[in-house]
């Protein structure tokens, strides 16, 4: 286990921001701690990282105890979401920085950084100012700098939050690519469930201040323990008193025993998928996921009537024995 | 309204705000030019007219070069004390949180707001004779007032405002990310110091301690208090002047007078080109 946190809690005034959280994160993993802002993730982050202190509570790190540790002597590798450049060094200087204090070489600083410019793709900008690079390559600078020290953990807090949508899918395949490389154990701070899905092997949904679900990111979408985890996680819609995911609910034009009687309320194209708004004769509006191809087969218009179905119900762990497919 | 007066009319706006700007203009400079230009002419025209005898004459008086050394010599230890604990003041009232904050922030710019004669009478109550501080200072051999350390002490009390007002809007600025991760990466805080925070505030700084000598070198009400004018021990270059008008060398007095002001023309352009230096390096 690289990283355990027992029991920890944390104040700011009278706001709860960690209400006694236990976590272990197994080494070698990438973990994501997914959650809506304000839900205590990031501080979950600091307090392992030592730029928070907890007020109760205990964290691990390699089975060492490192709560009263300053950040310094954690071994840890943080990256922050607004990239912290240092920004009067060059991206050389940036991430030969952690080495310089440690006194390493000369030679052997400047082997290692041209080794992981390599690593993030910035060969060639090492001598440029961190104004004159994009956020994207400025992320990347921030954890070849954080790497260069070679930390036991790597924690990266919303580390794509603030770049536009398709750098932002980039940089996480790219995230997930340098990991199966590189290996070292790394936690993710997010609140985009389909960032967190796609580089997670394990996922914790974080929600005021505490841990609603840990597991695998199929896990919580198919098997979510909560409610909060059902509706945070993956899209869902409701149907006769119970959670369904969009893409569950079948549509047909012909009726059929179990099948409900609905009006097309409005069509959108979304490229391959396409979502429906239907509603049920008695007024409730109910969203379907279909693909492109679906509704070509179907030809859907909006005022048609159809017959629809769900045909999974993920209803959460905790909710009531009431929740079944309706027949 | 036809086509002919819709253009018109912008045109005939844009007159007269080209008007209300002229004007503007016009009242702003002769303001600067009748308040600041003039003076300063009036000086060196005075300083000069005498010719270069009456300079070198002024400049071999010992009294007048005790005087500038002493002024220097505060100035240097005024801003040596305010920029040492102004900084540290800045970075707790820009880092910290504690109750009465807003207090020390207000307090921290009380010296502004003060007389500086006002000062050197605070100053003579905590160490004149019967003042709080008296009996301990004179137990010790130690004298304060009529001599330097009084002067020294009402001089960094009156610079105290300068390098904190500059730095903390700065530190509030920059934030703490870039030192936080210096931290992980196994910086010390003191050599997150001298590496990350002072290059990032370094302009702003010495803009400060620029104002901070400027106010020390013109101080004269808080030093005519405490110092007891004593000629050529405790007379500053300001002090100087006062007593040469009194005694009708004012020759000399304008000869001093000048050298002061252009003293504090080169650090008023070192400010100015700190100022750029820094607005353009927190623009990038």
């Amino acid at each position: 286990m690289a990283i355990g946190v027992r029991n920890v809690t944390k104040r700011f005034g009278d706001f709860v921001a960690l209400d006694d959280v236990s976590l272990a994160i197994p080494t070698g993993s990438l973990t994501v701690l997914l959650g809506p802002s304000g839900s205590g993730k990031s501080t979950l982050l600091r307090v392992i990282a030592g730029l928070e202190q907890p007020d109760s509570g205990e964290v691990a790190i390699f089975e060492e105890d490192a709560t009263g540790l300053p950040p310094q002597k954690r071994g840890v590798g943080f990256v922050f979401q607004h990239y912290a450049s240092f920004k009067r060094m060059t991206v050389r200087d940036n991430v030969a920085f952690g080495m310089k204090i440690q006194k390493r070489p000369k030679k052997e600083v400047r082997a290692r950084v041209d080794e992981l410019l390599e690593l993030v793709q910035l060969h060639g900008l090492a001598d440029r100012y961190p104004s004159q690079l994009s956020g994207g390559q400025r992320q990347r600078m921030a954890l070849a700098r954080a790497l260069a020290v070679e930390p036991r953990v790597l924690l990266l807090d919303e580390p794509f939050g603030a770049l536009d949508a398709r750098v932002r899918k980039e940089l996480r395949t790219w995230l997930r690519r340098l990991h199966d490389e590189v290996h070292v154990t790394t936690v993710l701070v997010t609140h985009d469930q389909e960032e967190a899905m796609e580089v997670a092997d394990r996922v914790a949904v974080v929600n005021h201040g505490r841990i609603e679900q840990y597991g695998k990111p199929r896990d919580l979408y198919e098997h979510p323990a909560t409610e909060f985890v059902m509706t945070f996680v993956g899209p869902v819609t409701r149907f006769e008193e119970a959670y369904i995911r969009p893409h569950d609910l079948e549509v047909q034009l012909e009726p059929n025993g179990k099948y409900r009687p609905a009006t097309v309320e409005k069509v959108v194209h979304l490229g391959f998928e396409v979502r429906v708004e239907l509603s049920l004769p008695d007024g409730e509006v109910v969203e379907a996921q279909l693909t492109r191809k679906d509704v070509e087969r179907l030809e859907l218009l909006e005022g048609q009537q159809v017959f629809v179905r769900p045909s999974r119900i993920t209803a959460p762990r905790e909710a009531a024995p009431g929740a079944t497919l309706p027949s | 309204m036809s086509a002919a007066q819709l253009a018109s009319r912008p045109v005939r706006k844009d007159r007269r705000s080209q008007a209300v700007r002229a004007s503007l203009v016009g009242v702003a400079l002769l303001y600067v030019v009748v308040l600041i230009v003039a003076p300063l002419g009036g000086i060196v025209y005075y300083g000069l007219r005498s010719g270069f005898g009456a300079i070198s004459d002024t400049f071999s008086q010992s009294d007048v070069a005790h005087a500038f050394y002493l002024t220097f010599l505060i100035m240097l230890i005024a801003v040596a004390v305010t920029t040492v604990f102004g900084v540290v003041v800045a970075f707790v009232l820009a880092r910290d949180h504690f109750p009465g904050k807003s207090l020390v922030s207000a307090l921290v710019n009380l010296p502004l707001a003060v007389s500086p004669v006002v000062v050197g009478l605070m100053a003579v109550l905590l160490f004149g004779r019967g003042g709080w501080f008296e009996p301990f200072f004179t137990a010790q051999g130690i004298q304060i007032m009529f001599a330097l350390p009084s002067m020294i002490i009402v001089t960094i009390f009156i610079s105290i405002p300068f390098v904190i007002r500059e730095v903390v809007p700065l530190l509030e600025e920059l934030g703490m990310d870039e030192e936080q991760a210096a931290w992980t990466l196994g910086a010390s805080r003191l050599q997150t110091f001298f590496r990350i925070t002072l290059p990032n505030i370094r302009w702003g700084l010495f803009y400060g301690m620029a104002l901070s000598a400027a106010r020390s070198i013109g101080e004269v009400g808080a030093v005519l208090v405490v110092s007891g004018q004593l000629q050529g021990r405790t007379e500053t270059a300001t002090l100087y002047i006062l007593r040469a008008f009194d005694q009708y060398q004012a020759e000399r007095g304008y000869v001093v007078a000048l050298t002061l002001a252009a003293f504090s023309i080169v650090l008023l352009m070192t400010i100015e080109f700190f100022k750029r230096r820094s607005t353009k390096a927190m623009g990038r």
